[in-house]
């Protein structure tokens, strides 16, 4: 029987050259506006079943019973699923600590947790059988802030801990903490002329990716299964998986379908186990399909966050010191956070140099949604507020906020608070030299002939000015975000790459396990092989398990590492085509020996651009296919201690300057322009990095002034898990998003390249802020920022 | 119950309809028409717009039993619908489309599975031209609502568009080549004049 929407390969030819640096076209596009792209959502077998999660109603209790005879008589049910139907001894998964049940065990930890699934033949049977599932909770106490989560006498969110970080946290529900001590900052204190302080809170953020976590589990005649799925890494899935199945990973077979974005929220497993396990139970095929409320409970969330800090300068706007702790409240189960805790460490100086640092990060287990990976990873809400200080201390000294950020600004050589030197260009000043020249938006857009657009203004067409109590503020902010895998991980991608000749032309076909989420990788991935091996005709295979591992598709990597694997399996093929080359036609011609050769074109040229012999001459009769690993240069772990060590491969620099009006009266903000300029070493696709700068400004934006998940601090409930109360930017809140790239190379990567997904997300937020702040004169201490905050009308957090 | 309505101009019966299902389930599920996407179900984000007797509406709003008897174009039936409003001599859209048209034509689809050759719409070749795809979930509901919006109005200021887009979310590309899609488009059908 057929799987419909299983994903084939697509080939791409080019009338130009279509190598690196060219802005060519999406592989998939056409497939994508015709509507033909099947996502993850779209699968469809004969037979199929639809699964459902029953996900707890109550943050933290105890499950006294749960009765499934009711749901389970259902007509149309084919299965019901508990802890106790889990056929192995594993029971658990997660990214690093492997404390995320796949299905309650006697105890729930946050609101949504999966306690039982069911498989029938409809959705809306499905659901409802679901409802019929009696669970018996014991409601207990929810630690729910630093303060619940560490007190003596708190209750635990796991109990007898036993994974790699809690010999060294201070409290059992502390995931981890790093410390980064370096210099004198006693010393340095003194010599200070202005000291600032600032507390800061950054709200729970959500991915929102619009294609809800889906896939099709079918089960396979060997008694394997086969996995639809939309993820980031298919591989760390795979691992996960396999051993809650209890079969071996050959059996657990993977392909990637169609991914409706991720930004971060398809690292951790979502409806994966659940899918493979109802499938294997009922010998059906089983699709799940999340809807959007149940998205909100099925992933993990940016880490909101508590943030301390301490800044000092002299006179003449110099840093002295910086003393921070930043408290991330991981939620109630592991995924990311101890990663997260790295980053917001290593980066809290953000791309300044300060010789004399104190710093702690800790992330909490609290009984709140569980947060991990989002675009930005724990260097989002260090810059939020180490920009806010700057910003604050420019302000005491009299001094140009732009202006006093050049005088501090990192440069190619500066350490970070690690000791690690940054040995590759880092154009901090130029980047904020650059958003600062950009023409300023005109004042007043909204002004016509035929009186105000009210379009133009806050608050838009609710018409609720003309511009009475508008007030225009400008704010600038500068991030560093650093790209790939840190502290020691083993950071490799697989690419495996064919060249032969197909109806007389050369074609390249390239197989890798890389999650294509809507960057671009096929694109790219694609152009690399054009340039590498001459061929305007690229085939890119599926996604799936049947090659190596491309790692997964976040911290801004998969452009670096794979693309540097698809690169370097390229440049092998081509030493095998041109020994080839050599043994058919190296006695015709003596620059087959002696000269430089390449391909370029469909041909094999000299450097001096001599053709020695079609492509297609060469390989007729013969194929040849290389799979081989990339890695990075290595990277070291952070001493636990001290936090020292060359923990970083690369970074990413981007600045933003935001221009807002503000309503005063009402507390409506309209962003009018939001100009980024980012240093992107070589931009291989020109406008697909346009494309990830003003994607990732815009989710800085959303974060600014209207994102967040509010959860209940009695009860850890998630109050708004929907599009109608969890609100992201639409078209009419963005605003224009003038881009200036810079590339200068960082000769350590690829083509000189750097990671760029991420950046842009960091600066924008405090851009914005900054902006507010400008216009209204506030202080605006936490974000996003909501109307109340700026007319102090709000209850709390005013 | 049985539900009968013409999509994309081709009669369709879809059976054993649950009385509480959407228009955008019998579409996807029952039908084969997956282009229409299922982001929210709640009518919030725009990525399940489709046209219904000439008005685009969130698919995932409308009951299945309201479509009886009448006319539904989807992103897979645009590019048709497109060329055959030119054809009619409407090159500029502006003068809309009578249900009387929208009845007279039939989609064609694609048959390639990577969509080579595949006859796109103005507003779709314009969407991968500008780079306004990423991830492309929005992408269906967004080509549905422009190429209404062009159709009504030609030559839209960017509060135009951005007005008549506000119900479609995108959450990669911050919207910006979405503008530059919809100027394109507008731009080439001002051309073809």
């Amino acid at each position: 029987m057929p799987t419909n929407g299983a994903p084939t390969k697509i080939t791409q030819g080019s009338r130009t050259k279509g190598g690196i640096g060219e802005s060519t076209l999406r592989p998939d596009g056409t497939l994508k506006v015709t509507g033909e792209f099947a996502y993850s959502s779209d699968m469809w077998h004969e037979d199929m079943l639809w699964g459902q999660i029953l996900r707890s109603t109550v943050a933290h209790a105890e499950i006294v019973s749960i009765d499934t005879g009711e749901a389970l008589a259902t007509p149309g049910v084919y299965a019901v699923l508990t802890y106790d139907d889990l056929p192995t001894e594993v029971k658990n998964y997660g990214l690093e600590i492997q404390d995320t049940p796949v299905l309650a065990h006697g105890k729930v930890r946050h609101h949504g947790e999966p306690v039982a699934i069911v498989a029938a033949d409809h959705p809306e049977t499905a659901r409802r059988a679901a409802a019929k599932i009696k669970v018996d909770y014991r409601e207990l106490p929810v630690v729910t802030d630093e303060a619940s989560a560490t007190a003596p006498d708190a209750i635990l969110v796991h109990e007898g801990r036993d994974d790699h970080h809690a010999g060294h946290v201070p409290h059992p529900n502390i995931v981890h903490r790093q410390p980064i001590i370096r210099g004198d900052v006693d010393a340095a204190r003194q010599r200070a002329d202005v000291i600032v302080e600032g507390e800061y809170t950054f709200g729970m953020q959500d991915q929102a990716f619009l294609g809800p976590e889906s896939g099709l589990a079918v089960p396979e005649e060997d008694g394997g299964v086969h996995l639809y799925i939309a993820t980031q890494w298919l591989h760390s899935d795979l691992r996960q998986i396999a051993p809650v199945l209890g079969l071996p990973e050959d059996k657990v077979r993977m392909t990637l379908s169609g991914v409706g974005g991720a930004f971060g929220g398809r690292e951790d497993l979502s409806m994966q186990i659940h899918a493979c396990l109802l499938a294997l139970r009922t010998g059906k095929p089983v699709k799940i399909v999340y809807n959007r409320f149940e998205s909100f409970f099925g992933h993990v969330h940016r880490h909101p966050a508590k943030l301390y800090y301490e800044h000092g300068a002299t006179r003449d706007g110099k840093l002295t010191h910086m003393k921070c702790r930043i408290v991330l409240d991981g939620g109630a189960y592991a995924s990311a956070s101890p990663a997260v805790v790295g980053n917001a460490s290593s980066l809290s100086v953000g791309p300044y140099v300060i010789d004399d640092v104190d710093i702690e990060a800790v992330a909490l287990y609290t009984n709140n949604p569980p947060c991990g990976a989002m675009r930005g990873f724990g260097a989002v809400q260090a810059c939020f507020a180490y920009e806010a200080q700057m910003d604050k201390l420019a302000q005491q000294l009299g001094m140009d906020p732009v202006e006093f950020r050049q005088l501090n600004a990192m440069e190619q050589g500066t350490l970070l608070p690690t000791g690690q030197p940054v040995d590759s260009p880092a154009p901090v000043a130029e980047l904020l030299r650059r958003v600062k020249a950009m023409p300023m938006p005109p004042e007043r857009q909204w002004e016509s002939s035929e009186g105000a657009d009210v379009r133009q203004l806050p608050g838009g067409l609710s018409n609720t000015t003309h511009g009475e109590g508008v007030v225009r503020g400008v704010g600038y902010a500068v991030g560093i975000k650093n790209v790939g895998f840190s502290e020691g991980f083993d950071d490799y991608s697989t690419a495996k790459v064919r060249m032969e000749v197909v109806g007389g032309e050369p074609v390249v076909t390239v197989h890798t396990a890389m999650a294509e989420v809507g960057q671009g990788g096929v694109t790219v991935h694609a152009q690399i092989a054009r340039t590498e091996l001459g061929v305007t005709q690229v085939t890119i295979n599926p996604a799936d398990t049947q090659v190596g591992s491309a790692g997964s598709t976040s911290a801004s990597r998969q452009t670096y590492v794979t693309g540097g694997a698809v690169k370097n399996a390229c440049e092998i093929v081509r030493e095998k085509v041109l020994e080839i080359g050599r043994r058919k036609f190296g006695a015709y011609h003596p620059a087959w020996a002696t000269a430089e050769l390449l391909l370029e074109g469909g041909k094999v040229v000299t450097d001096g651009g001599e053709v020695l012999r079609d492509l297609a001459d060469v390989l007729e009769g013969e194929t040849v296919e290389v799979e081989e690993e990339w890695r990075h240069r290595p990277t070291e772990a952070f001493d636990l201690r001290t936090g020292q060590g060359n923990g970083h491969v690369q970074y990413s620099f981007a600045a933003h300057r935001a221009v807002v009006e503000v309503d005063t009266e009402l507390g409506l903000v309209k962003v009018i322009e939001l100009g980024c300029a980012q240093d992107v070493g070589k931009a291989l696709n020109p406008l697909s990095v346009l494309g990830q700068i003003q994607g990732g400004t815009t989710q800085g934006l959303g974060v600014a002034v209207m994102e967040e998940i509010v959860v209940d601090p009695k009860t850890a409930k998630v109050k708004n898990p929907s599009f109608t109360d969890y609100l992201i930017p639409t078209i009419l809140d963005t605003p224009t998003i003038p881009v200036d790239v810079l590339e200068l190379a960082d000769e350590h990567a690829p083509y000189g390249l750097r990671g760029i997904g991420e950046a842009p997300t960091l600066s924008s937020t405090p851009a914005v802020l900054a902006a507010i702040r400008n216009a209204t004169g506030l202080e605006l201490n936490r974000t996003p920022v909501r109307p109340e905050h700026l007319t102090g009308t709000s209850l709390s957090e005013a | 119950m049985r539900v009968n309505f013409t999509v994309n101009g081709r009669p369709q019966e879809a059976d054993d309809v649950w009385e509480g299902e959407s228009l955008l389930y019998v579409l996807r599920e029952r039908l084969g028409l997956p282009g229409s996407k299922n982001a929210c179900e709640q009518g919030e984000c725009g990525s399940c717009t489709v046209r219904l007797d000439g008005e685009p509406v969130c698919s995932c709003l409308v009951a299945a039993g309201q479509v009886e008897g009448r006319e539904v174009v989807t992103v897979e039936g645009l590019a048709d619908y497109a060329k055959q409003r030119a054809e009619a001599g409407c090159a500029t859209g502006a003068c809309g489309t009578s249900l009387q048209n929208a009845q007279g034509w039939q989609a064609k689809g694609t048959d390639s599975h990577t969509g080579e050759g595949a006859e796109l719409s103005p507003i779709q070749q314009a969407f991968i031209d500008a780079g306004a795809v990423q991830c492309g979930f929005c992408t269906p509901g967004l080509l549905v609502a422009a190429d209404e919006m062009l159709e009504r109005n030609p030559n839209p200021s960017d509060a135009d568009i951005r007005e008549a887009l506000s119900g479609n979310l995108c959450r990669c590309t911050g919207y910006e080549k979405i503008m530059d899609a919809v100027r394109l488009a507008a731009a080439r059908q001002g051309e073809a004049v």
